[in-house]
């Protein structure tokens, strides 16, 4: 069984859905984001995420766009962010690792030599924003050959007729993105969560991780037990921002101060599970 | 649906270049197609859906020449430059003359296009991308004759160096918003624009103003623009009772040139040739010939030659042209290339201020300093073609709103 289907089946075993805490590789730095990176399953992060930095990401709002380009310029290149999942590795053989990203730094280092080498480097996982299933052919086979899931978007928009295409192609669990619009911007109230995924469960077997716009502990204690994971990304990355020097650099506050979040989080949504349905 | 009536059509025509792109929007199979965020994927397959319907009415098609002839003023005149041609003292150089029309570039042929199909759709709600800021002009143009909201994204940089563009846009009721991310230039102006649509998809229609982004937008573009080479065919035929040897034409995001080629295409006798921005010279490092110095990847919708470093990070295109500062090209001319239907060369920042002031003072006509690029083309290879070659170069806009930018190149203050 893969690392994501294991971690999904013990926590509904527990019956808890999952924190799933995102970081920018390389931001502000390589060490600190490793740092960060090998900190975060002691804080409760149960599947983590980790951003590939792309100097154009139009799905993206101000803050991981800032993030993205600390990342470039603290010389972020795709080597580097899986020699980044390596590291992490040799300390963590159990919790999941998806990448996200979008697909030109990929299509760049070639689909197959990249699939190859992630799942070597201990990914699990991979969201490419910009590639729908419509363009996944490049990706599909190379993946599979190398046991890595592909995760898919569903979105609002999605209608139903095309859900049953895109949850066709999709492996790992299912991302609903709870907006429509880019990251860090709005946020789903949990009427439309509820309204939305059960059109998705009654589609897929697959775990539903909810993202966009999940901020706070009780939003993402919501979105976890709406669906079987929440996804923080924005919140964390301002936090992260709000620690920075002048010159954007990390300072003694950055780490405590990101991990104290997560620990928020964490505690929320395992606190959400025990609660009787 | 499989429509046999097609099929048979396009079995009977399969050595046509007029066939692309398929129905997935693949140019030769590899480049185009609809690299987009989920979110939006529902809305380009409407897009798409809408277009294919809205070319199949003959009502639409109707409605769009009335508004050619009576607002934009089509069709505009195919000019014969003698003084040029004298000067140059070979091919005999002909002028496409784009900068006439309302607006005063060939943007408003796809604008209006858009325009007509966005109030099919119901929207009401327009956000564009705009660089030299032509295009947030004719769009401000449309939305203000037909009552609709605009939000034009330009590139801080952009907004700086095209002043009175700005101030156009906004005297047209538009909301014109700079872009700070990046360079701010046109790339940027483009992601911000996809991420207002993204968020705003139940009223809003993105008018994208070259032949790039997701399919339909490049062959639907394309279509739009072809009005410029259909009448070019027949006033060239008028005029000389033949073809066109050679037709030269600016590149940016490639509409303008694509217009102009796509009814030539299967007409091979016809040189094609497309002027990417060379900037400071093609091996300077500071270019925006994406064709000519970059490979095949993702951006913005599409595949397409990309200016990119080896990760795979977009670079910063450069040209002296706002029009023209583009790090891709559409991905219908990335196909031509490949498959060797059309030419792909650079004009430098130099060479284009050179023909911007040539093309004024010897035909009385100041041109944008995109269409001086495919000029400054046309002066190099001229006096190498025999003197009954007929040359035509896409003079695509008119240059008054450069004039603040040459006159600071050749070190004049206004
Ligand atoms: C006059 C003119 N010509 C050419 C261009 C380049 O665009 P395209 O290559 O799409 O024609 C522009 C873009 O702003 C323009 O304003």
């Amino acid at each position: 069984m893969s690392r994501i289907a294991a971690r999904f089946k013990a926590l509904a075993a527990q019956g808890r859905g999952a924190l799933i805490p995102y970081l920018e590789a390389y931001d502000p730095d390589r060490e600190t984001s490793l740092e960060l990176f090998r900190a975060m399953p002691a804080a409760g992060a149960d599947l983590i995420e980790v951003g590939m930095p792309f100097s154009d990401p139009s799905a993206d709002g101000p803050v991981i766009q800032a993030a993205a380009l600390r990342g470039l310029k603290a010389g972020a290149t795709l080597v580097g962010v899986l020699d980044m999942v390596a590291e992490f590795r040799k300390g963590d053989d159990e919790t999941p690792v998806i990448l996200m990203g979008y697909v030109n730094p990929v299509e760049s280092y070639g689909y197959e030599r990249f699939c190859k080498d992630a799942a070597a480097a201990g990914v699990d996982g991979l969201i490419l924003v910009d590639l729908p299933p419509e363009e996944g052919a490049v990706i599909a086979a190379p993946a599979q050959a190398a046991g890595l899931d592909i995760i898919r978007l569903v979105a609002p928009t999605t209608p139903d007729a095309r859900l049953e295409y895109v949850l066709g192609h999709a492996s790992g669990f299912v991302y609903y993105v709870s907006i429509v619009g880019i990251t860090g911007t709005r946020s789903a109230s949990a009427h439309d969560l509820a309204g939305a995924i059960p059109r998705i469960r009654a589609a897929t077997d697959l775990p539903i991780a909810i993202g966009f716009g999940v901020r706070t502990p009780e939003q993402a204690a919501q979105a976890a037990s709406i669906a079987d994971g929440a996804v923080v990304a924005s919140a964390l990355l301002a936090t992260l921002a709000q620690t920075l020097d002048e010159q954007g650099r990390a300072t003694s506050q950055t780490l405590p101060r990101v991990l104290e979040q997560i620990r928020g989080l964490a505690q929320a949504v395992r606190a959400a599970g025990q609660q009787p349905e | 649906m499989a429509n046999p009536i097609e099929h048979g059509g396009a079995a009977a025509q399969s050595n046509s270049f007029r066939q692309q792109p398929d129905e997935h929007g693949h140019f030769g199979g590899r480049y185009g197609g609809r690299f987009v965020a989920e979110t939006l994927m529902p809305l380009i397959l409407e897009l798409n859906e809408a277009y294919e319907a809205a070319k199949a009415d003959p009502a639409f098609h109707k409605e769009l020449v009335y508004y050619q002839t009576d607002y934009i003023g089509r069709p505009s005149p195919l000019w014969f430059a003698r003084r040029m041609t004298e000067a140059f003292g070979g091919a005999k150089i002909y002028l496409k003359r784009e900068e006439l029309n309302h607006t005063g570039s060939h943007k408003l042929n796809n604008v209006m296009g858009q325009i007509l199909l966005a109030r099919r759709m119901g929207r009401t709600r327009i956000v564009a991308e705009t660089g030299a800021g032509q295009h947030g002009v004719a769009t401000a143009t449309v939305c203000a004759l037909f009552g609709m909201k605009c939000v034009i994204y330009m590139g801080a940089t952009d907004v700086e160096r095209q002043k009175p563009n700005v101030f156009r846009m906004r005297l047209l009721g538009a909301e014109v918003v700079p872009v700070t991310a990046g360079a701010g230039t046109l790339k940027d102006a483009m992601n911000e624009a996809m991420r207002d649509w993204v968020a705003n998809v139940a009223d809003t229609y993105m008018l994208i103003g070259t032949v790039a982004g997701p399919h339909p937008y490049p062959a639907m573009v394309r279509d739009f623009q072809s009005v410029i080479g259909e009448e070019t065919k027949a006033q060239m035929q008028a005029a000389e009772g033949r073809l066109p040897d050679v037709v030269v034409a600016a590149i940016g995001g490639g509409s303008n040139a694509m217009g102009i080629f796509y009814p030539f295409l299967d007409d091979v006798s016809v040189r094609l040739i497309g002027v990417e921005a060379a900037g400071h010279g093609l091996d300077s490092g500071k270019t925006a010939a994406s064709i000519e110095r970059g490979r095949p990847g993702v951006l913005h919708g599409n595949r397409t030659y990309l200016l990119q470093n080896a990760d795979g990070q977009i670079d910063e295109a450069h040209s002296i042209s706002a029009g023209l500062d583009y790090p891709g090209v559409g991905p219908e001319h990335s196909w031509l290339n490949d498959i060797g239907r059309a030419e792909y060369v650079g004009a430098t920042d130099t060479e284009a201020l050179e023909a911007f002031q040539l093309c004024t003072k010897l035909e009385g006509i100041i041109p944008a300093l995109e269409s001086a690029h495919a000029i400054a083309y046309a002066a190099k290879i001229a006096p190498t073609l025999s003197k009954d070659t007929l040359l035509v170069v896409n003079l695509s806009g008119r240059g008054d709103k450069d004039i603040f930018t040459v006159a600071e190149h050749l070190g004049v203050s206004l």
